[in-house]
């Protein structure tokens, strides 16, 4: 379990557009040794995949079994480390150290994918290729998976032999989210921001944050094509149409100079930062995560994270690249309804007493009747049996 | 406080003066085109009911703002308004109608006048005012038969509608030339009238479509495959300013040599142009384009050049200056015209962009609008004007910018020492208006920057303390002098 360190970004003042909120958090110094940019995947263009058609995508996963995607757009990440030089798409990279060997691939699915060694950058790796929160609910769709381990008696035979498959979650495209386009088109976007948060009827929606500035700018018309939870998607629809601005206030009694009227400004802008940090952030940055590596490139690593699922608390999952010392370079979060939650709570207490119907509801104080209702509530009916 | 207006205003007068404070600057600013935040659609419904509740509640204002510098699009839907409801007015508001309109119709630009004659059309308006209206306007225009040519579907149009008799200006005998050629071009072996004789020599011969203006000869040279470059190069003694100015950049990708004289150019426009220059091209021809700014700014001065003291001005190049499609740029083109012109009217200038960027000449949209701290900046600075150029949209941090003018105007300088105005090229549909800074600033909308020096004077009536009576005396005073300018026969307007 660990927090996410946003060290070395800060917040702006935030920009509303009808119930959309949207944060910039900027950084003093840019990382220049990591770069995001994005590939669009169209007819073919998705090359080294093995079969390619208008986008999506299907990989042979083993015998009679195929891995099916539809991918809009995908980032690639560039790196160097140290050793010979490195060159990747245009980026600019700071000094001229150069690019690791081969990073062993550990992965327990082909959720990332190296970029073919095409001439364009002669031999060293080209970079890392991965889908936007592909890896985040990768990781929530696979949770216990595999489904009962010991054959319990209340759980059926399907439960037993399939697991959870087939898991299935609705998200919603950003331009499904009521006001998210035009937020988004209109937003002004800092020099130096490098990353944003956004909200919707004030509930943390997404947080995106990129190594650059450049990869920002490049990157934030990206977020009108990302996924956003079904809450995220309720709230534009049905929440409020606007949100109210915070404005700055100043007390002029106080003011007896222009050098007055200054400070307070700056002590205005501080004061409104950590209020966001504290009020507005803290769902997402005082929780603790359980975080699984997935992929280590130089000094960078990328991995994804799960929230505790504790109930009736917001949560997100996502996936982020970190630095050496653990400061998030990367980071893409995708907001869970109560539902999701509550889906994630149950089958990790579950996994947690071996999938016995019996210890489970016993720690979680109710009965097990009520244990296998809450089950089948939540989307799982096929699991356990009829007459529990 | 500046002078409270007399005991006698009442609540319902400073609403009244600040509904048609609302509406002059909502003609000021708004096409009905999109803007960087709203939709073509919401300006149309906005700016719409502003129009028709003005007019129904004061009627004689509504006319009165045709001597003010709204634009021409709204002018047009004035005097259409006007003239659907005549029935409303009683005989001596139409005998002022009627001039005002005569008056602001020889400023509008003929193509605009057409489309309004047409949309009169359209909406059966045909009453003896508006028969005669129309009547002395094509009376005043200058060579009937370039306007056949060009403006011809507007032309055939307005003559049926007000079934009006057709003459050309050059033969004393009229033998219905101008009549035949709109009507049955075909029946007529050849035309006395020279235009229209190369017009009909222009089907079959190439030579003849260079005597024609530029506009009727590009469908010719279209139809007859003509070489863009050729055609640019022979036509351009037939080009208009304006079309010359438009047509630079074209000519320079087709290499065809089209001069244009930069100085002699409008300001505003002048600026639009710049602005549509890359910043390389804008570098390589830095002290040109300068100079020609520069030149422009000084004429717009004029009088007025370097009598207002020690000025400062916060202008706004954040990504918001973007405009729309419609109107690309435009809140950073008159941002940019300001500025030069500011600058030849102040004794000493100082100038603040809100992306902290010096160039102007190299200013383009970007970055958020800090507009508070750049007013720190100014106010540092102990002007004694300081002119905002904005749209309004305040967000790095929201609203600083009105807390810091309205702790100014309340401890710092009650007295008023720095008159402190902002001009807002943009019309905020939702609002009615265009977006205000803070109560304690006048705001005033600005389409070209040349009108800046009597807006600024408009501006001390959006402080909301003055009452309808003094706005009214200031309206006849400037509709005095424009019905007066229009009598001795002041030309078209730009």
């Amino acid at each position: 379990m660990s927090r996410l360190d946003m060290e070395g970004l800060s917040t702006g003042p935030a920009q509303v557009w009808g119930a959309v909120r949207l944060v910039p958090l900027m950084r003093a110094e840019p990382l220049t040794d990591l770069r995001l940019h994005r590939e669009i995947y169209d007819k073919g263009a998705a090359g080294g995949t093995p079969s390619t058609s208008g986008g999506a995508t299907t990989v042979a996963a083993g015998r009679r079994t195929a891995y099916t995607s539809y991918i809009p757009h995908g980032f690639v990440a560039n790196w160097t480390g140290e050793g010979g030089p490195a060159a990747a798409y245009g980026s600019q990279f700071g000094d001229g150290r150069a690019p690791v060997e081969c990073a062993p691939l550990h992965l327990p699915r082909k959720l990332t994918q190296r970029m073919p060694r095409s001439g364009r950058s002669g031999d060293g790796p080209s970079g890392l290729r991965f889908l936007p929160l592909h890896l985040a609910l990768d990781g929530y769709l696979a949770l216990h998976f595999g489904g009962p381990p010991i054959v319990w008696e209340e759980w059926t035979r399907r439960a037993v032999r399939d697991g959870l498959s087939p898991r299935a979650e609705t998200a919603y495209r950003g331009g499904r989210v009521r006001g998210l386009a035009d937020a988004l088109r209109i937003f002004e976007i800092h020099p130096a921001q490098c990353g944003v948060l956004v909200y919707v009827a004030d509930a943390l929606a997404a947080a995106f944050v990129v190594p650059h500035p450049d990869d920002y700018r490049a990157l934030h018309p990206s977020l009108v094509h990302d996924l956003y939870g079904e809450l995220i998607h309720q709230y534009g629809r049905y929440g409020p149409r606007t949100v109210p601005d915070v404005p700055v206030r100043i007390d002029p009694e106080y003011i007896a100079s222009v050098a007055d009227l200054r400070a307070a400004a700056v002590r205005r802008q501080r004061e409104w930062a950590e209020q966001h940090h504290d009020l507005m952030a803290g769902e997402l940055l005082d929780e603790s995560y359980s975080v699984r590596q997935v992929h280590r490139m130089g000094r960078f690593r990328l991995s994804r994270f799960l929230p505790p699922f504790a109930l009736h608390r917001a949560q997100h999952i996502g996936e982020m690249i970190t630095d050496g010392k653990g400061r998030v370079a990367y980071l893409k979060t995708f907001r869970l309804s109560d539902k999701q939650v509550r889906r994630g709570h149950v089958l990790d207490r579950l996994a947690a007493h071996d999938w016995h119907l019996g210890a489970t509801a016993a720690a979680m104080g109710i009965t097990v009747p009520e244990l296998a209702r809450r089950i089948r509530q939540l989307g799982f009916e096929e699991l356990v049996k009829a007459h529990i | 406080m500046a002078t409270r207006a007399e005991p006698a205003t009442t609540h319902a007068d400073l609403v009244a003066a600040e509904d048609v404070l609302l509406f002059v600057n909502a003609a000021i600013t708004s096409t009905g085109q999109r803007e960087f935040h709203s939709g073509e659609h919401a300006q149309h419904m906005s700016l719409d009911f502003l129009h028709a509740y003005v007019r129904v509640n004061y009627r004689p204002l509504y006319a009165a703002s045709l001597a003010l510098d709204i634009n021409d699009h709204n002018a047009a839907l004035i005097v259409r308004h006007l003239l659907e409801t005549a029935g409303e007015a009683d005989a001596e508001q139409r005998r002022v109608e009627g001039r005002l309109i005569a008056a602001r119709l020889a400023r509008l630009p003929a193509p605009r006048v057409y489309r309004l004659f047409r949309a009169l059309r359209a909406a059966r308006v045909n009453n003896r005012r508006t028969r005669a209206i129309m009547r002395d306007w094509l009376a005043a225009r200058p060579d009937p038969a370039l306007d056949a040519l060009k403006y011809r579907t507007g032309l055939k149009c307005t003559a049926r509608h007000a079934h009006l008799p057709l003459t050309t200006r050059t033969g004393q005998e009229d033998d219905g030339e101008l009549g035949d050629f709109l009507f049955a071009p075909g029946r007529r072996k050849h035309f006395t009238t020279p235009l229209l004789d190369a017009w009909r020599r222009a089907h079959y011969e190439q030579g003849a479509l260079y005597e024609l203006p530029f506009t009727v000869a590009e469908g010719f040279a279209a139809r007859r495959g003509i070489d863009r470059r050729t055609f640019l190069e022979r036509i351009a003694p037939r080009m208009t300013r304006l079309e010359r100015l438009r047509l630079q950049e074209s000519a320079r990708t087709h290499r065809a040599e089209v001069g244009a004289d930069l100085t002699g150019m409008p300001l505003t426009r002048l600026a639009s142009y710049v602005l549509g220059l890359s910043l390389d091209d804008r570098v390589a021809r830095r002290a040109e384009l300068t100079g020609a700014l520069r030149a422009a700014a000084r004429r717009t001065a004029g009088g007025q050049a370097g009598t207002w003291g020690r000025v400062a001005a916060v202008l706004d190049d954040s990504f918001s200056a973007t405009g729309s499609r419609q109107k690309r740029q435009r809140p950073l083109a008159v941002a940019l015209a300001c500025h030069f012109l500011l600058e030849a009217l102040a004794g000493t200038y100082l100038p603040l962009w809100t992306s902290g960027r010096q160039d102007a000449l190299l200013a383009y949209p970007y970055g958020a609008t800090p507009l508070g701290m750049r007013l720190l900046d100014a106010l540092e600075s102990a002007p004694e004007r300081l002119v905002i150029v904005s749209d309004g949209w305040d967000n790095a941090p929201p609203g600083l910018a009105g807390e810091v003018l309205r702790a100014w105007r309340t401890s710092l300088d009650p007295r008023g020492r720095t008159a402190v105005v902002h001009l807002n090229p943009v019309y905020d549909a939702d609002d009615f208006a265009v977006r205000r800074l803070s109560a304690s600033v006048p705001t005033a909308g600005v389409r070209n920057a040349e009108d800046l020096p009597a807006l600024v004077q408009l501006a001390r009536f959006a402080e909301g303390r003055t009452g309808l009576a003094e706005l009214r005396a200031h309206l006849d005073d400037r509709v005095r002098r424009f019905l007066e300018d229009a009598g001795t026969g002041r030309g078209e307007a730009r």
